[in-house]
């Protein structure tokens, strides 16, 4: 996906002359890079100080520019995490905060550049939008939309290739949750890499004779209720799945939003549970931690076998 | 150039030799010290109407701001988003009660607005809000965050090609933030010399003697060693600063600090020095031994 994110960059650098593109000494991995190379003298190059770059963004944008601030997610989220809060989401400023490597996709760095908190943590702010598009197509439209969107946003972007789930007819729209596949016995909710796990789970309890309906969630922040509501109401069975934190993550924002709507359901949120990662290839850390296509179908499949009293307390996994 | 200490009256240190226009001296000097006793008064007014806010370090850096608001800076009171002016950004947010009692002052608002300090809902926040209040440029509070933003403002006008001017007026508790020490470092590397940075030097923040942590030569060192020149002048002397904002304004290549050494509650006698002062706020009586120093000479 950090390919996508560079020429997605470039992109934007060629529609809009007041992009500017900070960097926090990691262009090289997370593909700012192309930018720095067509547009040298629209390129920050911040060093390793996220603090001071995001209030350097800030001050760009108060006076005019649409600054995009790229490092690692962790990073930004947490080291950074105070500038966001005050100077970019209190202050309103129009900054647009990158996350690269983001989730379990950075892998073999291990826990410390991991960022399992981020969706969390850039939801709780006012004012910031949180977007994790899905794949490469998705991207380059989120960050399209962003050129336009008003007001702080945050986007995480993984490392790796994703399969594509998206066609040109596909139009992302701030909120707006998408319904990848119809199913009747169980909704699955997937948001940013995790999303192509979730379509693969569907094949696989498909072959088990279960029907699972899939959403695609890339905006967590705002977040709509419609489609959600619609697909688990059918179900009342719903799993959502994220290489995040299971706390304060998709999982979170999707109980929040059937518990306002009244809908009974029978909700597991699979994500990381309540634990920081390690060092190992991302699809190997979606085995270990139960976030792979396979791991999803069992659930979905102990899920639907379960009728009504069988499941109760936490879902072990 | 090394930073030097230029606060006993002596001339300003620092400072290259070609001084600016000083003609009508003692006019503009008195007419400057008139405003910043005026707004020394109103800013205890407004802190005892709220019963909140910082009186020590407003009034050590009043002197500064007055200066900058009504002598240095390029600004439309009447129109404060205008593109080209000049920006200042108060680190030390905490000092709402100077920068709103400056910005009426100097016509931002009308002074019944001042009321209004710490009320809720209200357009004066304790802390600057940029989209609350006429005239601040940048919100502010947390400290250690506006020589960044101030950054990112100046490289903004370099990157625009515009030739507005950007001041970063923080707290000598301040400096302890890291943050500063990142921002400085990407000024200088930058050479952003259109940001000037102006430490409020008054010696104490909340619970200590600020020189305890860092002492102002070493903070003098300091800050040359980020790749700035510096010069240590009286905060409180309008000559000092004229000066010292002159030279600051003169670089072209490396950035320019000045640390102006003030007194913490400057201005009445019994907030001179007592460290109580920080977060205190003036009960009637005491305001009004306030106003009698202040204003007694004028009403």
């Amino acid at each position: 996906m950090r390919e996508a994110f560079g020429r997605a960059l470039v992109a934007l650098g060629e529609q809009n002359e007041r992009v500017i593109v900070l960097d926090g000494d990691v262009c090289g991995s997370t593909k700012a890079v192309y930018f720095k190379e067509r547009f040298p003298n629209r390129f920050v190059q911040a060093g390793i100080a996220e603090q001071n770059m995001v209030g350097v963004a800030a001050g760009l944008a108060a006076t005019g520019l649409l600054p995009y601030v790229t490092t690692f997610a962790v990073f930004a989220t947490k080291r950074a995490c105070e500038q966001i809060s005050v100077a970019v989401a209190h202050a309103n400023t129009n900054v647009r905060i990158c996350g690269g490597y983001s989730g379990l996709s950075s892998g073999k760095a291990g826990a410390t550049h991991q960022a399992i908190e981020d969706i969390a943590i850039m939801r709780a702010m006012p004012n910031m939008a949180v977007f994790a598009p899905g794949d490469d197509a998705e991207l380059a439209q989120v960050m399209e939309a962003s050129l336009t969107f008003p007001g702080p946003l945050y986007v995480r972007v993984g490392r790796n290739e994703v399969p594509a789930i998206f066609d040109r007819c596909h139009r992302f729209r701030p909120g707006e949750v998408y319904c990848l596949r119809q199913g009747g016995d169980v909704a699955l909710i997937g948001t940013g890499g995790s999303t192509f796990v979730v379509l693969e789970a569907a094949e696989l309890l498909a072959a088990e004779g279960i029907d699972a309906a899939v959403l695609h969630a890339p905006s967590l922040k705002p977040l709509e209720a419609e489609e959600i509501v619609a697909a688990v109401s059918a179900t009342e069975r719903v799993i959502t799945v994220e290489d995040h934190n299971v706390i304060g993550g998709l999982g979170d924002a999707v109980a929040s939003v059937l518990a306002q709507a009244h809908v009974h359901a029978r909700l597991v949120k699979l994500g990381m549970q309540d634990t920081f990662g390690e060092s190992g290839l991302e699809h190997e850390l979606r085995e270990v931690y139960g976030l792979s296509p396979r791991a999803v179908a069992r659930v979905g499949a102990a899920l639907c076998a379960a009728r009504g009293a069988g499941m109760t307390g936490a879902w072990q996994i | 150039m090394t930073a030097r200490e230029g606060v006993s009256g002596r001339a300003v240190v620092g400072v290259e030799p070609e001084s600016p226009d000083t003609t009508a001296t003692t006019e503009w000097k008195q007419a400057l010290s008139d405003i910043a006793r005026e707004v020394r008064y109103r800013a205890l007014e407004m802190i005892h109407w709220a019963g909140a806010g910082h009186p020590g370090g407003s009034l050590s850096v009043i002197d500064i701001l007055v200066h900058l608001y009504f002598r240095a800076m390029n600004v439309r009171p009447e129109t404060p988003q205008w593109d080209a002016r000049d920006r200042l950004i108060l680190g030390k947010g905490h000092a709402t009660a100077a920068l709103y009692a400056v910005l009426s002052r100097r016509g931002y608002m009308h002074d019944h607005v001042l009321h209004q300090y710490g009320e809720v809902r209200g357009p004066l926040q304790c802390h600057p809000d940029m989209h609350k209040t006429p005239g601040v440029d940048f919100s502010t509070g947390s400290l250690g965050q506006a020589l960044s933003v101030a950054a990112g403002m100046t490289l903004a006008g370099c990157l625009r090609a515009a030739r507005f001017h950007v001041y970063a007026v923080l707290g000598d508790g301040e400096m302890q933030e890291g943050q500063v020490w990142e921002a400085m470092r990407f000024t200088a590397e930058r050479s952003l010399s259109r940001l000037i940075c102006i430490v409020d030097y008054n010696g104490y923040q909340q619970s200590r003697a600020t020189p305890e942590a860092l002492p102002l030569e070493r903070l003098a060192k300091q800050v040359e060693a980020f790749g700035w020149e510096v010069a240590v002048i009286n905060g409180h002397n309008f000559e000092e600063l004229e000066e010292g904002i002159a030279w600051a304004r003169r670089t072209k290549d490396q950035p320019r600090c000045i640390i102006a050494r003030t007194v913490k509650g400057k201005g009445v006698s019994f907030m001179e020095g007592d460290l109580s002062w920080h977060v205190r706020h003036p009960t009637h009586a005491e305001l009004m031994v306030a106003r009698q120093e202040l204003l007694g000479q004028r009403h």
